[in-house]
């Protein structure tokens, strides 16, 4: 088994009286995808932070790749390169000067950060806008070019904090597969988002983390094995008919209904789910049932289960927070 | 070799960025323009009094400019979250906040030398102990830049670092001796004088131009360094527990 490049040991961090990490552990291997998991304030930028060294621990220990971050953190930051959750390159400059400017800073002579910089410029489709100012940029643009300032140096580690947010398909698409190809490449990666499915689709283990601690840690086939026999439909309506899901459970008790939007709800269940009786119950209540559809239990379903947050309202906060798109 | 890039571009990216920049050039030339024509018309002596108001503009010319610009820029890029990409760099902290402090420094010392410039057109400067003045300027700049990054960590917004820059500011335009001698201040206000590092510097300023110091110089070089060195090792403390927290 390859030596870990992350270990975490009991790390806690408290603001005022907020506990922001309440005794965190974890491994990630190298060369892995690690995906850290979990709603607004649950502490995934704070142990980004204390692992990166814009904060330090109030207990526990991290070490990255053998260092001990707490007792040498500039000698980790060597093996890092960090993409935060905001685009926080210089608005002043260009986006070519900023990422020679970030490679600079890793010690990058000025003929190889321009090499790199104009590789990085064309893989990320920025060769064109390379003179303009980073504060013309919109927001995709400066979410890539952030990202690419993130790997000038060509960390062995890449930190990518909520790397989609606020970006369109295409764009999101673009960075899922420039993160596939480094960790192709070998780089091992911490990832942390509130998309579901980008953590489903790019990691090979998950930390699910909430309020500060991790609640389940596992492989995504291991965490996947957890909805086996999970029987899931979506019935969607032309109308609205309020108190639906409160109707169902009563009649059909071994089933679990949650309202899917304005317009839809979605019942699961560990026994065969028959659909018939199911819209003959809805019909019968007022509601015009234009589809029904058995769905393929997904990581969000895991989610669910394991931390009894709902997926959706967890995007609507992060929506409300300012980072749509993604995923 | 790594540090020396980083400290290098750090310079590079400040000055062009912030110090070469249309306005605070003008305001570089301005400042000192408009403090000489303004003790000069006020003092009502002619070209007598240029060297006598040469070490208060030029002490002033470096306070002004250095402790403002440092003060705001840091403020900015923590604001807009830049400064984490150089907290994020492999390389000390001293060596970081030196390298973004040298841009300052460079900015003060060269606006300490627009005075100078001009009332080389106004009168004699032979008389001048350069070797005195030069580092008199040098640390002054560095007290005042260092008294910038004070600021910048005491304040988040960019408005507070300019309203705080003033705070210690204005005292020192009227108790440092700059224009006034200390000894014509009530005795009450005199610890406060001797509490401020521009009193050193301005004291070898009068000695090198006008050979009237008040007090020994190697006092005054020793008072100053030592309060580059508090300021810069208060700043470094107060960036770890409040930045790096």
């Amino acid at each position: 088994m390859p030596e870990p490049m992350i270990e975490v040991r009991g790390l806690r961090k408290r603001f005022g009286e907020v506990q922001a990490v309440a005794g965190v552990d974890f491994d990630v291997r190298e060369g892995e995808v690690f995906g850290f998991l979990g709603p607004n304030g649950a502490g995934k930028t704070t142990t980004i932070n204390m692992l990166t060294g814009l904060a330090r621990p109030d207990a526990g220990a991290m070490r990255i790749a053998g260092i001990d971050c707490s007792a040498n953190p500039k000698a980790a930051q060597h093996l890092m390169g960090v993409v935060p959750d905001e685009s926080n390159l210089y608005p002043e400059l260009t986006g070519r000067e900023n990422l020679c400017f970030c490679g600079a800073l890793y010690g990058m002579s000025k003929a190889d950060r321009r090499t790199r910089a104009e590789e990085l410029l064309a893989r990320f489709g920025l060769a064109g806008a390379a003179e303009r100012r980073f504060g013309g940029y919109s927001k995709g643009m400066k979410r890539k070019l952030t990202i690419a300032a993130g790997i000038i140096h060509r960390p062995p580690i890449l930190f990518l904090d909520e790397p989609t947010t606020g970006i369109d398909v295409a764009g999101a698409r673009q960075i899922r597969q420039l993160i596939a190809d480094l960790h192709a490449g070998g780089t091992t990666i911490f990832l942390t988002t509130h998309y579901i499915e980008e953590a489903e689709r790019l990691c090979r283990r998950i930390a699910f983390i909430v309020e500060g601690r991790i609640v389940r840690i596992d492989t995504v086939a291991n965490l996947m094995q957890q909805t086996e026999g999970l029987e899931v439909v979506q019935f969607f309506f032309a109308n609205h008919v309020a108190g639906l899901c409160d109707a169902m459970a009563a009649v059909f008790p071994h089933l679990q209904c949650h309202a899917a939007g304005r317009e839809g709800i979605r019942v699961e269940s560990a026994e065969p789910v028959r659909v018939g009786p199911l819209v003959r119950f809805l019909e019968d209540r007022g509601a015009e049932v234009t589809e029904a559809r058995r769905i393929r239990p997904s990581l969000e379903d895991v989610f669910v289960q394991v931390t009894g947050i709902e997926a959706a309202a967890m995007r609507q906060e992060n929506d409300k927070a300012g980072i749509g798109g993604g995923a | 070799m790594t540090a020396w890039i980083v400290f290098w571009n750090i310079l590079l990216k400040d000055v062009r960025t912030y110090y070469l920049k249309p306005p605070n050039l003008s305001w570089g030339l301005i400042f000192p323009l408009a403090w000489t024509g303004m003790f000069f018309i006020r003092s009502g002596a002619g070209r007598d009094s240029v060297l006598e108001l040469l070490p208060g503009v030029m002490a002033l010319s470096v306070l002004f400019g250095t402790t403002s610009l440092l003060a705001v820029t840091v403020t900015f890029e923590k604001k807009g979250r830049s400064f984490e990409r150089l907290l994020l760099a492999p390389i000390p902290l001293e060596l970081l906040m030196l390298a973004k402090t040298s841009g300052a420094i460079l900015f003060g010392i060269a606006n300490a030398f627009v005075p100078v410039v001009l009332a080389a057109f106004l009168t004699d400067l032979s008389g001048v102990a350069w070797a005195l003045l030069v580092p008199a300027v040098v640390l002054i700049a560095v007290s005042s830049a260092f008294l910038g990054l004070f600021i910048a960590v005491s304040v988040k917004e960019v408005f507070e670092a300019q309203a705080f820059s003033n705070f210690f500011r204005f005292p020192m335009l009227f108790l440092c001796g700059l224009f006034f001698p200390i000894a014509q201040l009530p005795m009450w206000l005199r610890p406060v004088s001797y509490a401020l590092p521009l009193t050193y510097g301005a004291d070898v300023l009068h000695a090198s131009v006008h050979q009237r110091g008040q007090m020994p110089l190697w006092l005054n070089f020793t008072v100053l360094m030592a309060f580059c060195a508090a300021l810069f090792a208060v700043s470094l403390r107060n960036i770890r527990r409040k930045w790096i927290a």
